[in-house]
């Protein structure tokens, strides 16, 4: 740390723990471990607020400097403390899915340290190596194992020390919790603490990339492996039990004060007049803040800003042209609007056989319309971040789950040298997603610029509803054809995902301050889809995805970002669903009908998804006891009617089948997933407890959105701007049981090589279809649009005289 | 602003602020709790939770010249440095994803097991149900309400 700025408590113990007598960033420095950049570009107008030149506060120093650690440098990723303590630098962040632990674990047991024997430090751009934060499950498949690879370097390079100290060679060495002994004379030991405590290994690695770096050691086999395995519990949970974590939204700094937004009142409104003097007079008002239609209020005090927020008197001119439709009619729109062209993207396409003939002469064609509307994050705390602008730097205190885009992004956006910028992520509300385009983060540091003092913002509740970044809306319409044995001949997928102009990662011009200031970008996403992602064998396919656009693109509350697990809710929704609805029309039942489906194939893919698909949809049914028959099953009498049903898929090398059970209350409407069973194949697990609650937070959370979420809007505005209008799972809405079953269905189980796959995000996929089957089990209804909130399914069972 | 009069974890403290204030921010900003956090300021999520005289309220909503009871926040919920049977319950079941509900979870659970000690499915549904979780941990949630009740129960045992 430099210019003697406080270091925030949590940060104080990160640095603590490295327990040196310098500090990290002088470890680095002093070591040349930093890579030198060069300068960025400003998007809002590279030195048009002077800034820099003028230190803000505390006596003028140079200002500070915050390169990037090399990642090909060992001393980057790893420290070994006098004490033979280890502190691993992750450039990960961990939205409380337990990655920061599975890290540890998977590290440690590289380095043959127990697992309390190591710290972990994540995401801080100044500290930590650019692994690029969070996002797309990758955290333990593809980052923990560069980390694997590191510690194991560690430990070849400890053992040759000790092999030089010891005069004995490196086989004829062992290693144990950071003690090295002699195989043939256990009582002769040396210390890791003893050999390099507190100081550098010096060791150059290789590789092409960030994930691809490597040392000359290899990782162990699997068998080797003694703690990866282990439900070790979480480090990060106590402090969250007896709130001794300092959050993002905990850092207070000498001298700091609190901004909040003011948003325009209708999509795609002008600012005409701000009139300061309805707030001027308010208690602690410092400054309104505005540039093209981003408007601020900066107060001493919280309160204050938001009462200020609330008060000031803004007059909006109207767009000329509605924004984009109401809601209601959301899913004619898309399905009559022009396709946006260059949309639809990788995987997106499939293309086999002669769908259309097959469909011509098949001996059943069913087909189908499904419609998913747009899903908001709505964390359940709103957006925030701290930024501070002492001494000519920029240091951003937040929950960014990509730090290191966040600080090019903020660099950029402020026509700031990306080395004075620094981004400190901290914990926070859950990321999914939301994170990846973190606007408060952009919002603090402009104005702690502007005012030239640490500067926090929080969105309030309805801004973060009506204003997060949402996930994108779908309308999808399916063709099927069985011939006469009840076999698939035919599936024609053809989807529509309002996508376009989907923001980046911390772009500094899609961030929404950026937006309302007027930036567009230069190539704004056309937008993209994928398709449900399934091993299926259907001869005859294709499935096309493309997006459509309002007539507002940019200063929207819809515009779209990343939503846990992008497009796979809703695509695994209509594929799956639309699979049983074949099962349905074949007369088969629907767990068969799949596996037959899964089975027909003969070649396999990567990571031997194939069998691992069949292996997931056995243990699910095995586990649920699923009794083999069609669906729907008997529909009763009584009030309440019960049906199970199944739904499957893959994400990435990660394959997941999911069977709710569920009640439907035909006078309330009501429908409540009272079990939930999920199969799930991510290759090698490091902790099973923890894995067990991240897939069972994407239940739930699958749950909600299948039941209760939609971004709802008139022809001018998201109307969804709290919870009442915007209504989520609560405790009443849990299942009763919920069974996670992890499945290694690799050909060879026990491979010495194999890997864990992506977790985080697999087993939200399914939910949707397996409880919309689910109602049709129980109903013979069929659910075709998102969410069943009771009215919907009152209506859907009325049409079919239920 | 005028002298506003507080009691939290057992200390009182005296402070000069707007008495319209909401208890959330004073808590927060003055006296630098974290337990308390800001979710809704609707009294709508139960972020802000915090025990006044035994009972789960919400400061958000709350002026800070009407929080005139004792008030616990979670920092507070421990006795004699050991955890509370809540606090260890969530421990033990590894509640928390993100954690940023939980503040509102746990003291919500603490207070209704203080006045039904044994809650039936039914009731820890019931008691929990206006505090929500986006990261879904409600099933954890309720399998840590029945543990730190047993805890409790056996706790009074001994
Ligand atoms: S912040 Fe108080 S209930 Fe939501
Ligand atoms: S644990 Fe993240 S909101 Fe509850």
């Amino acid at each position: 740390m430099s210019g003697g700025r406080q270091v925030p408590t949590a940060l104080g113990d990160a640095l603590a723990r490295w327990g040196g007598t310098t500090s990290r960033r002088d470890f680095l420095k002093t070591s040349g471990l930093f890579v030198f950049g060069v300068s960025g570009v400003g998007v809002a107008g590279a030195g048009r607020w002077g800034f820099g030149t003028e230190p803000s506060g505390g006596e003028s120093s140079e200002p500070a400097s915050y390169p990037d650690p090399d990642f090909l440098q060992l001393d980057s990723w790893l420290v070994v403390h006098e004490d033979g303590t280890a502190t691993f630098y992750v450039g990960k962040t961990d939205g409380g899915q337990g990655t920061g632990t599975a890290t540890q674990q998977m590290m440690c047991d590289e380095l043959d340290l127990a697992f309390d024997q190591a710290r972990v430090v994540m995401g801080r751009t100044d500290m930590t190596v650019d692994q690029g934060g969070s996002g797309g499950s990758d955290a333990i498949e593809r980052d923990a194992m560069v980390g694997r690879r590191i510690a194991a370097e560690a430990r070849r390079v400890l053992l040759e020390m000790a092999s030089e100290r010891l005069g004995v060679p490196v086989e004829g060495l062992s290693v144990s919790e950071g003690v090295i002994s002699l195989r043939d004379d256990p009582a002769r030991t040396v210390t890791y603490g003893e050999l390099i405590g507190g100081g550098r290994f010096d060791v150059a690695l290789t590789g092409g990339n960030i994930n691809a770096t490597t040392g000359v050691a290899s990782i162990k086999p699997v068998q080797d492996l003694k703690l990866v395995g282990q439900s070790i519990p979480r480090y990060d949970i106590p402090g969250k039990v007896d709130a001794s974590l300092e959050w993002a939204v905990d850092v207070r700094l000498p001298g700091m004060v609190h901004a909040r937004n003011v948003r325009p009142p209708f999509a795609g409104a002008t600012l005409s007049a701000i009139d300061e003097l309805s707030v001027r007079d308010l208690p602690g008002f410092i400054r309104v803040v505005s540039e093209g239609n981003y408007v601020a209020v900066v107060c001493e005090r919280e309160e204050q800003a938001i009462e200020a927020a609330e008060r000031l008197v803004v007059e909006w001119e109207k767009p000329a042209t509605a924004p984009f439709p109401a809601s209601d009619d959301l899913f004619d729109y898309m399905r009559s609007a022009e396709r946006v062209p260059g949309s639809g993207g990788r995987g997106a396409a499939r293309a086999q056989g002669d769908p259309d003939g097959a469909l011509a002469s098949a001996a059943t064609v069913v087909e189908a319309a499904y419609d998913i509307p747009f899903h908001g994050h709505t964390a359940i705390g709103p957006a925030h971040a701290l930024a501070d602008p002492s001494d000519g730097q920029m240091t951003i205190y937040t929950n960014d789950m990509k730090p290191y885009s966040h600080r090019t992004g903020i660099a950029e956006f402020l026509g700031m040298d990306p080395e004075q910028v620094r981004v400190i992520w901290m914990d926070g509300p859950q990321l999914y997603g939301r994170t990846a385009a973190d606007d408060a983060g952009f919002e603090a540091a402009y104005l702690a610029r502007e005012l030239g003092r640490p500067v926090r913002v929080q969105w309030m509740r309805h801004e973060e509803t009506a204003w997060d970044t949402k996930g994108p809306a779908f309308a999808i319409d399916l063709r099927g054809g069985l011939d006469a044995d009840g076999n698939v001949v035919a599936l024609d997928y053809r989807g529509r995902i309002a996508n376009y102009a989907h923001v980046g990662y911390n772009q500094a011009r899609t961030v929404l301050i950026a937006q309302l200031m007027g930036f567009r970008p230069e190539r704004p996403s056309p937008g993209g889809g994928r398709g449900p992602d399934e091993m299926y064998y259907i001869p005859n396919r294709r499935q096309e995805t493309r997006a459509v656009r309002f007539p507002l693109a940019f200063e929207t509350p819809l515009r779209t970002g990343n939503l846990r697990d992008p497009n796979g809710p809703q695509t695994t929704f209509a594929g799956e669903s639309f699979i049983d609805e074949l099962a349905a029309a074949a007369g088969a039942d629907p767990v068969e009908f799949r596996l037959r489906l899964l089975r027909g194939a003969t070649d396999d893919d990567e990571a031997f998804r194939r069998a691992r698909s069949i292996a997931v949809v056995e243990a699910a049914a095995e586990a649920y006891g699923w009794d083999a028959r069609p669906s729907p099953g008997t529909v009763g009498s009584g009030r309440v009617l019960t049906g199970r049903g199944i739904a499957y898929a893959y994400r990435a090398r990660t394959t997941i089948a999911v069977i709710a059970e569920v009640e439907v209350n035909r006078e309330t409407g009501r429908v409540w997933v009272r079990r939930m069973v999920c199969a799930h194949d991510c290759g090698l697990v490091i902790n099973p407890n923890s894995l067990e609650s991240t897939i069972q937070g994407n239940l739930l959370h699958g749950i909600s959105r299948t039941l209760y979420e939609e971004v709802r809007f008139d022809g001018e505005k998201v109307t969804s701007v709290d919870w009442r209008t915007h209504p989520t799972l609560t405790h009443m809405d849990t299942p009763e049981q919920i069974d996670v079953v992890m499945v290694n269905g690799d050909p060879n189980p026990d491979r010495p090589d194999l890997r864990p796959y992506g977790a985080g995000e697999p087993s939200h996929r399914p939910v949707p279809a397996a409880i919309a089957n689910a109602i049709y089990d129980a109903t013979g209804v069929r659910m075709r649009r998102l969410p069943l909130r009771p009215e919907r399914v009152l209506e859907e069972l009325g049409y079919a005289g239920l | 602003m005028s002298e506003i009069t507080l009691r939290v974890n057992g200390e009182t403290h005296t402070l000069d602020v707007d008495p319209s204030t909401p208890l959330l921010y004073v808590l927060r900003n003055d006296l630098g709790l974290r337990g308390p956090r800001f979710g809704c300021g609707l009294a709508q999520c139960g972020t802000c939770t915090v025990l006044m005289d035994g009972r789960a309220i919400r400061s958000c909503n709350r002026p800070v010249s009407r929080s005139t009871g004792e008030i616990t926040t979670l920092e507070g919920l421990p006795e004699n440095g050991e955890l509370h049977p809540v606090q260890q319950a969530w421990i033990d079941e590894q509640v928390p994803q993100c954690g940023y509900c939980q503040n509102g979870q746990i003291l919500t659970a603490a207070a209704l097991l203080s006045y039904s000690p044994n809650p039936s499915d039914d009731e820890i549904r019931e008691g929990m149900n206006r505090v929500l979780c986006r990261c879904m941990t409600y099933y954890r949630i309720q399998s840590a309400v029945k543990r730190a009740a047993e805890a409790m129960a056996e706790g009074e045992d001994r």
